[in-house]
């Protein structure tokens, strides 16, 4: 199992963000967490990557607990987390964005490869190394984002919300895109609350509601589950 | 009028704004990456002389005559105590209050700075009294088109232009400079790039600290008289340089300084108690023309 998640719980002062979470994440599927606005989703990936803290709970990456590690020892071992908005450094230029994802990596020419990797995944991108982060569009953010997570070598990809605020068009763009990123090996634990899109390229599916996961099932049972598809599918 | 604005006047507010300068990049680094306002600043310059004072003697009786290796040596310690200071004020002062109100870091600044002032005044070695500042490096005075130059005044321009060409090459060029910069912008992006933040606000303080360190090695040697008090002054006309140029801005902050040094100078030719104030009206007048400084671009909450 690449990411083992039990009983999670993370509190905001005294405020339970997350209750009670638990979730598992084999390697190289595709795991999406659905849910509402509030019902916890972010706060359970920023605990994941360690920009919160855990309350109690457990959480293990293949094997080894990596229960409130820091967030910056996290990305060596593996953990790409590509946060909520984007989090694009704007005075930083495209290509300095990715450079600085390979902070932890030695071999500087690995660096150099991968982002040639990302360059011919996003084409749109190359075409932009050299302009600031801040003048991309929200769709090209998107891709820098995902780039920069490629470029830290992550092995298990945490998309928070990648369609937010994108065209119909550009979300079908990103979501092949993640369906290749998974194809050639990458673990993907994807939060959305367009739920018929991630449910349509996940192979397991969670709901979490109000801090606790609820159901949980391949991506085709909860697709067909009566309740999601009134609360979340819209049918 | 127009004689206040000649060429010594000139070179004398280059070499005030200077030393400025070199103190402001502390003060506006410092801002840029954890928005604080470091009032114990100028008491980081204050520690530069005092090390450079105790660096001088010690080297010189075992050095006497090589006056280029202990000038070097000299600017080495008085920049590595000032920036060990301004380490440790970090880790013991500030980091623990890192998320926690804004307000209780200011406080803890002024705090800190307060402490210096007093602890060094109360050291049987420092003592409250002022003292002179050896000649470290002959004076001379040149005369170029009717201003006299010292070398004093080509070392302390020269001195802080290769640190702040140094600086900007750091953090423009460096992957540290990039990492740098990135913690200013996003703590939380930062860390998931792999970024230790502490780390890098560490360096910060390190690097801030080192040219205050410095700054107050040149105005030993220009001003030579030196007393645990002496950071107050020039730390307050560094911080105005830095909200004048844009708070958090490098250049900005240079260019304020230069702007400082020259207008007092200017002022204090015409009248001394003038000049001793026009910092402030210029303070005032930008941040009613343009409250985030000449080349400042946010905003939002400066202190």
């Amino acid at each position: 199992m690449m990411l083992s998640v039990k009983n999670l719980k993370v509190c905001y002062g005294k405020i339970e963000a997350i209750k009670d979470v638990s979730f598992d994440v084999p390697d190289g599927k595709i795991v999406t967490l659905i849910g509402a606005n509030g019902a916890g989703k972010t706060t359970t990936l920023r605990a994941l990557s360690g920009l919160e803290k855990c309350a109690s709970g457990t959480v293990t990456l293949d094997g080894r607990n990596i229960t409130n590690m820091e967030a910056h020892m996290l990305v060596p071992l593996g953990i790409a987390h590509v946060p909520e908005g984007r989090k694009i450094f704007p005075t930083l230029t495209v290509k300095e964005n990715l450079e600085l994802a390979g902070w932890t990596v030695k071999n500087k020419k690995e660096v150099k490869r991968r982002m040639e990797e990302v360059f011919s995944i996003f084409p749109r991108i190359k075409e932009r190394a050299s302009q600031l982060g801040g003048t991309l569009s929200g769709g090209e953010q998107q891709m820098l984002a995902v780039g920069r997570a490629l470029v830290t070598g992550g092995k298990l990809l945490l998309l928070d919300e990648p369609s937010m605020g994108l065209a119909p068009v550009l979300v079908d763009e990103i979501f092949e895109q993640i369906v290749s990123i998974n194809k050639k090996g990458t673990t993907i634990l994807l939060v959305e609350q367009n739920a018929a899109e991630a449910l349509a390229i996940a192979d397991f599916a969670y709901v979490l509601e109000v801090g606790y996961t609820t159901l949980n099932g391949t991506a085709k049972e909860i697709e067909a589950n009566p309740r999601v598809r009134e609360a979340y599918l819209g049918v | 009028m127009g004689s206040i604005f000649n060429a010594q006047q000139i070179v004398n507010g280059l070499q005030v704004g200077s030393i400025y300068a070199l103190i402001a990049l502390g003060y506006t680094m410092v801002y840029g990456i954890v928005r604080l306002i470091n009032f114990a600043h100028g008491d980081f310059y204050m520690i530069g002389a005092y090390a450079a004072y105790g660096a001088f003697y010690l080297f010189n009786a075992s050095l006497g005559g090589k006056t280029g290796i202990v000038a070097f040596l000299v600017l080495a310690a008085s920049m590595a105590a000032s920036g060990a200071v301004a380490l440790l004020a970090n880790k013991l002062a500030y980091k623990p209050l890192r998320y926690k109100p804004k307000l209780s870091s200011l406080i803890t600044a002024i705090g800190v700075s307060m402490f210096l002032e007093y602890f060094f005044s109360a050291l049987p070695v420092i003592g409250p009294s002022y003292r002179s500042f050896p000649e470290i490096i002959p004076r001379t005075d040149i005369t170029v088109g009717g201003a006299i130059i010292s070398n004093y005044v080509v070392i302390d321009i020269a001195v802080a232009a290769i640190l702040m060409v140094s600086l900007t090459l750091l953090v423009r060029k460096s992957s540290l400079g990039k990492a740098m910069r990135a913690v200013s912008q996003d703590k939380d992006a930062a860390r998931l790039m792999g970024i230790n933040v502490e780390k890098i606000i560490s360096f910060t303080f390190l690097i801030g600290g080192a040219f205050a360190g410095a700054a107050g090695l040149l105005a030993g040697m220009t001003y030579p008289r030196i007393f645990p008090y002496m950071g107050i002054q020039p730390g307050l006309k560094a911080f105005i340089a830095a909200v004048l140029g844009g708070i958090g801005n490098i250049p900005g902050a240079v260019l304020g300084a230069y702007i400082m040094g020259l207008a007092e100078t200017f002022a204090s030719a015409y009248n001394s108690l003038i000049g001793e104030g026009i910092s402030f009206a210029i303070l005032i007048l930008v941040l009613l023309i343009r409250p985030t400084g000449l080349l400042g671009e946010k905003t939002a909450d400066k202190i």
